[in-house]
This record gives structure tokens, sequence and C-alpha cells, in this order.
């Protein structure tokens, strides 16, 4: 039984990892351009710059 | 860029700048849709001196450049954008601050964490329901399994409730108690009633259902704000394209400023095909001006030195310098904003679908769930099988799915609108529209198509007077042009301001334009005709008309099949108007009235009780949009027109109006079925609930399963194509 006391834990920080994930993915501007990240990704050069300034 | 622009324009205005001197401009480009064109506008703009980076967001169609130093110039910016074929037009600053969503992020934010939270609870709640059902559970590990929930439940949803404690806390402090209270109850009771059962070592806890219930309630408010702030920045981009751009005269430079920065007294260049950007008086220069969308009226006005120019009237031939004798805010006649704000509060006072329903429903529940606390004490339950009685009440008949009735329907409603060309600027909008059962139309623009169409003329003599008329911006002229197509430019062409356009047609002198400037001496002085020919030759007769839009008529007709009583109130003269009215089948129009005659009938309509859809495009239809019960504008109408009203809408089509009413209509019976479906669900639930048949488990599978019910019902597609 005590296997949930550490197993319990560990889930919780993995889902919390994922939070963190998604917070981070909105801060950096990842969901205020879909369409044009769709497009960009068929260009010959890579552009994996950041959008300008994200706000 | 027309010849009278080659002076230096600086748009300095447009430019956000930093201490340093880095500056940020955004400009909102039209016509760009795949990847190349994302390559070839951000690598010309990139390439321009000073231009520190360049991005395009496909999404919103923004240009956002960033510049290092006072040597980058915005107008390279648009004419480098212009020059590979898009169009351009820059944001005013101002309003590219206000986009920055702050109310989006907390709802995004607010949601992920109540996901977060109702994800993970469940490893802890679904053991201890295995427990409900005699599997293997000891009394020790249910209480350490409802922790464990607790520790994840509580402070995510303490964090995501926080959007509905403030809404709620702010609606009691008015005295007043909407559907936010309920549910901040609810979550609470539930949180402190879950505490004190584990603590107690208790079997019915809820963690799991507090925050569940958060997070359904968050994905509906978050369409409901997508849905506002999507209509939102869509309205900003039409007026926008509006290019409120005014040229300023500085010595014998010109400047593009923004119109809210003019002053009185500066001198202003108005171009042929600009609009008039404030009130003001013609200091130099000829031309003919459109007053269609300030009085309604479509006969051309001719201007000289001296004449009084309105903000939003075109001018059409002739180069324009004015003196400015109003603001930008103080242009727009006083009296008519008065009216437009008086209209906007009656509006205000609307008390939308949801608030209805909340008004209602909380004391209902309310009272039963204290009637369950006091009556099950009372017939001898013990305060503390009671208290959890009552609470489960306030559990399952919480409102999930009628927070979710309304929103998730009108996002549907306004996303297929919007395929439409309609956008919809809120969901008060589409409720108050679906009740009219009365349609005011303006005429010029609404009605027709507000520009001039040639009637009647043969197609070779329109190719041979194709050439000048490509020449010339005249809008007369540009029709001509348009109907013959692409094709040659007349040479050596030299425009007359308020006469017309001579040049050169496959070596001939040829002219186009009024009927003395071509040489023909009883043309009489129609505002709506062009007169063409070759020197010395038989000089031909192009004849215009504003035309009533292609399915003018069949609109109307489906509008009266609907049930609605249609009207046509213009500012026009009355032959043009009976004309239009005729054509398009109403048989109920008054002409001639001035836009307070137009807010009074509207105000009158009120009174009798009819629910007035009004549909106008002009400054003289500002202040009845504004006043009636719903309002429609065209994407071309003026600023003030497209504010007062609740939807515009773009394309040549008038059948949208129509679809809008339709959509609406099935908008509300679909929310209210979504009602019925709840009240239904709450008719079984609480009773349930009340006789202590409801352990932690079925509440969530009940909650979880008439939210989705209303979502399906939302998203189900439109079984009858209303006709």
């Amino acid at each position: 039984m005590n296997i949930v006391l550490f197993l319990a834990p560990a889930s919780i920080g993995l889902g919390a990892l994922g939070l963190l994930a998604f917070f981070w993915t909105m801060r950096s501007g990842q969901y205020d351009d879909p369409k044009g990240d769709a497009e960009r990704i068929l260009n010959d050069h890579l552009d994996d710059k950041p959008p300008v300034d994200p706000v | 860029m027309s010849a009278s622009l080659t002076l230096e324009r600086d748009l300095e205005a447009f430019v956000r700048r930093d201490e340093a001197g880095r500056g940020r401009l955004e400009l909102l480009v039209s016509g760009a849709r795949c990847a190349a064109c994302i390559r070839k506008i951000e690598t010309a703009v990139a390439g321009l001196p000073g231009v520190a980076s360049v991005r395009l967001n496909l999404t919103t169609g923004k240009l956002a450049v960033e510049l290092t130093g006072q040597e980058a110039h915005p107008e390279r910016v648009v004419e480098t954008v212009e020059g590979l074929g898009y169009r351009a037009c820059l944001f005013d600053p101002s309003e590219a601050a206000a986009v920055q969503d702050r109310e989006g992020r907390e709802l995004a934010v607010a949601l992920g964490v109540a996901g977060f939270g109702a994800g993970n609870v469940m490893m802890f709640t679904v053991p201890a329901w295995a427990g409900l059902f005699g599997q293997e559970l000891t009394p020790a590990t249910l209480t350490l399994m409802y922790w464990m929930a607790a520790i994840v439940a509580t402070p995510c949803a303490l964090f995501a409730g926080r959007p509905f404690f403030r809404s709620a806390w702010a609606s009691l402090r008015r005295g007043k108690a909407n559907m936010d209270v309920p549910i901040s109850i609810g979550v609470i009771l539930t949180l402190i009633v879950s505490f004190s059962e584990t603590m107690l070592r208790g079997r019915h806890a809820y963690f799991d259902a507090a925050v569940t219930l958060l997070f359904l309630l968050l994905i509906g408010r978050y369409l409901d704000h997508r849905l506002r702030a999507n209509a939102r920045s869509a309205a900003r981009d039409l007026l926008a394209l509006q290019a409120p751009v005014a040229v300023r005269l500085s010595g014998e430079v010109e400047h593009g400023v923004p119109v809210a920065e003019i002053a009185v007294g500066d001198r202003l260049v108005v171009a042929p095909g600009d609009r008039v950007p404030v009130d003001g008086l013609v200091e130099s220069g000829r031309s003919d001006i459109d007053n269609a969308l300030i009085t309604g009226e479509t006969a051309l006005a001719p201007v000289a030195v001296g004449a009084r120019l309105h903000a939003g009237a075109l001018n059409l031939s002739g180069r324009l310098v004015m003196t400015a004798t109003a603001r930008s805010e103080d242009s727009t006649v006083a009296a008519i904003a008065r009216l437009m704000e008086a209209g906007a509060q009656t509006r205000s006072a609307y008390v939308r679908l949801a608030d209805k329903a909340a008004a209602f429903y909380v004391p209902v529940v309310h009272t039963i769930a204290a009637l369950t606390f006091v009556g099950g004490w009372a017939l001898g339950l013990g305060p503390r099988e009671a208290l959890l009685r009552a609470a489960a009440v306030l559990i399952v008949t919480c409102p999930c799915a009628l927070g979710l009735a309304v929103p998730a329907v009108q996002i549907a409603a306004s996303s297929r609108l919007f395929r439409k060309g309609v956008l919809v600027k809120s969901g008060a909008a589409l409720e108050r529209l679906a009740e009219v059962d009365h349609v005011v139309f303006d005429k010029t623009g609404v009605l027709t198509e507000g520009r001039p169409r040639l009637i009647d003329a043969p197609a070779h003599l329109v190719a041979q007077a194709a050439p000048l008329a490509r020449a010339s911006r005249h809008p007369l002229a540009r029709a001509l042009a348009a109907q013959a197509g692409a094709g040659p430019v007349a040479a050596d062409s030299v425009e007359t301001a308020g006469q017309g356009v001579e040049g050169l047609i496959d070596g001939r002198r040829a002219r186009l334009g009024r009927a003395a400037f071509v040489g023909v001496k009883d043309g009489g002085a129609r505002e709506t005709e062009l007169w063409f020919g070759f020197e010395n030759e038989v000089k031909i007769r192009f004849v215009f008309e504003d035309q009533p839009r292609a399915d003018a008529a069949e609109a109307i007709t489906r509008l009266r099949g609907m049930g609605l009583s249609v009207e046509v109130l213009s500012g026009d003269l009355a032959g043009p108007v009976r004309d239009v009215a005729h054509a398009v089948g109403i048989t109920d129009w008054r002409a001639g009235l001035t836009p307070f005659d137009k807010a009074a009938i509207v105000d009158g309509l009120k009174a009798q009780g009819r629910k007035v859809l009004m549909v106008g495009d002009g400054l003289n239809d500002a202040a009845a949009l504004a006043k009636a019960h719903a309002s429609m504008a065209p994407g071309a109408a003026v600023d003030a027109a497209q504010n007062a009203a609740d939807l515009v809408f773009t394309g040549e089509a008038l059948g949208v109006v129509v679809e809008a009413i339709t959509t609406a209509r099935e908008a509300r019976r679909r929310a209210l079925e979504n009602f019925g479906f709840s009240a239904l669900y709450n008719l079984i639930a609480a009773p349930a609930a009340m006789a202590g048949l409801i352990n932690p488990f079925i509440a969530a599978l009940a909650m979880s399963g008439s939210s989705m019910v209303v979502l399906i019902n939302a998203a189900r597609p439109r079984l009858s194509l209303g006709r």
C-alpha cells in the first residue's frame, strides 16, 4: 500500500509538468497564428524564429 | 497611389517607438493566403533598410514590423507590400495596443488548471467509486484517497473558480444574483462538505465534482469570450480597411496622420476617391462630393472654395485642400451621438436569456436546498446527513448545462454566420435578432449597391470608351471600366477635376466626362451620366444608376414569408426611393427623412411594442441603428454606423439578412431546447438528491452527461434549412 504514497505524487508531478508545458506554449505565442504556422513548414528555408515580440 | 500624393508622405505617427528609437509598426494585410505569400512579404520587407524583423500572422492578417532606427520609413513598408499585390493598411498604434487579450488569457489559464485538476483528481476518486460498489477498499484507504483528491482539487478549484467568484461578488454587491452566484456557492459549499466528510471518515466527498463542474463551465465561458473577441477584432479590421489615414499639409509637405490626431485649423488634403476625414471648409480645389453616407442622398454635390464638407463624405473627382473645423470626435454631429448613446443605454437594459434563466433558477434551487436541510433535520436525519443531502442538491443541480446552454449554441451560430460573411458582435445581439418582427431598411447602400452601375449600354461602345475610363478615378468612369474588364489604358491622359478626362485612344484624341466637357450642348446636367466621343465625331451617352442589390427583391419576399413586415426609411428624395422600393417589392416607404426623423420613427414603432431590426449604413442611420431592438450594417458603412450596429455583413448579397434572422431564431430554439433539457434533468436529479440517492459517482456521471447532451445539441447540424 505504501507504493501509493510514492506513485500518487509522481503521477501528480507528471500531470503538473504537462500543465506547465501548456502555460509555456501559451506564453511563447504558439497559439497566436495556427494558420501561419501550418503554412510556414512548407517554406524551404528553416523558419523557426519566434514571432515578433510576443505580447 | 494617385499622382497627387507624389509628395513625401510621412507616416511616422503610426510607429510606436521606445527610448532607444526602435519602433514597431503594424499593418493589416489582405490577400495573403499561403506559405509563398508569407515568404514573399517577409523577405521583401526584411530587405528594406532599417527593418530589424518582420512577421506575418496569417490567422489575424497582421504584419508586425520592427524598425531599428530613424532611417526606416513606414511608407516604404506599405509600398513594398502593395507592390507585391497585397492590400496593406496601417493600424493606429492605440488600436493595436488594445488588441492584447488579458481576459482570454486568464480564462485559458483557468481552463488549463481546471482541466488538470479534473483529470488528476480522478486517479483518487475512481478507486473511491469502486469502493461504493462493494469492491475491496478499506475505510482507511478510502479516506486516504479522499485526502489526496482534496490536495489536488482544492487549490485547482479555488484558482480556476476565480472568474466566477469575482463575477458573483460583483453581482451580489449590486444587489442581484447572476448565474455565477449559485456556481460559487455550490463550489465552495461542496468543498467544505467534502472536507468535513473526509475528516469524519464518511463516504460522500465530492472533490471531483467541484473541479469538474468548473472545468465544464469554463469551457462555456471561454467559448463565449472567443466569440466576442473574434467579432471585435474582425470589426476593428473592417474599420482599419476604411483607412482612417488623413493627409495633413505642413507647408507643402504631406503627412499621413491618424484621423484622431487632427486638430481644428489643420490643412488637409483629400484625394479623389478618399473620404473627408473631419468636418471642414474647402480651401482650394473643385470636386464632386457624394454625401450618400451622411444624408442618404444619391445626387452628387459640386463643391468649390468655401464650401462646407462633412466627415464621411466621399470626394469623387478633384483634389481638395480643406481646413478642419472640428476634431474627429466632434465631427459626427453631437446630437446624433447623443441619440446613439441613449439607444445604447436602453439596449444594455436588455436581459439576456441566460440571466432570465438565472433569475428563475437561483431562488428555486437555493430554496430547495435550504428546505432539504431544514426538512431533513426536522424529519430526524440528523444535521450531518441533512447538510450532506442539501449539498448534494446544490451539486447535482449546479448549472453546468445551464452555463453551457446558451454560449455553446451561440458560438455555433456565430461561426456559421461568420462563414457567410456576417460578424456578430455579441451573443446578446443574436438573442435580440431572434425576436424582431419588423425590418426597417435604409435605401442607399443597403437595398441598393451604393455605387453607380452602367445600364443599357452596347458592349462595343463600352469597349471603345474603356481605355479613357481606366485612366480616371471618378466612380462613374470606374463603373464603366469595371463593365469593360481589363484592357489598354489611354495614352497621355489628363483629368480635369469635376469635368472629365482626355487622352489618346489608338492615336485619336477623345474625351470622357460631363456633357459640356465632351462638347455636347444640350446634354442636360444629370449627375449620373457620362458622355464620350472622339474629336469631331458623334458623342455617346452612358447612363448610370444605383441599382438594387441583385437579390434584394428575393430577400424581401423571404422576410415576408417569415412573418416580418418591411419598411424603407430614406433621406433621399421621394422619386428614387419610390423606384427602388417598387423594384424590390416594398409598399411601405418614407423619403426625405432627417437622422432625427429616422430615430423618432424607430422609437414610435418601439412604443407600439414592435421589435425593430434596422439595417442601415449611413451616419444618418446611426441613431436609428442604436435605438432599434437589433441592427445590421454592411461592411462599407461609416464607422459610426458599424459601431452602432449589432451585426456587420460583408459581401454583395442582401440574403444574409434573412440568413442572420433564421440562424438567430434557430439558435434561440436550440438554447431553449437546452434549457428544457436542463430543467428535465434537474426535475429528476433534485428529488433523487433530496432522497439521498446520489453518491459521488452518480453526481459525476450525471453532471458530465448533461453537459455533453447540451454541447452535442448545440453542435448538431441544422436539420431544416429555413427558407
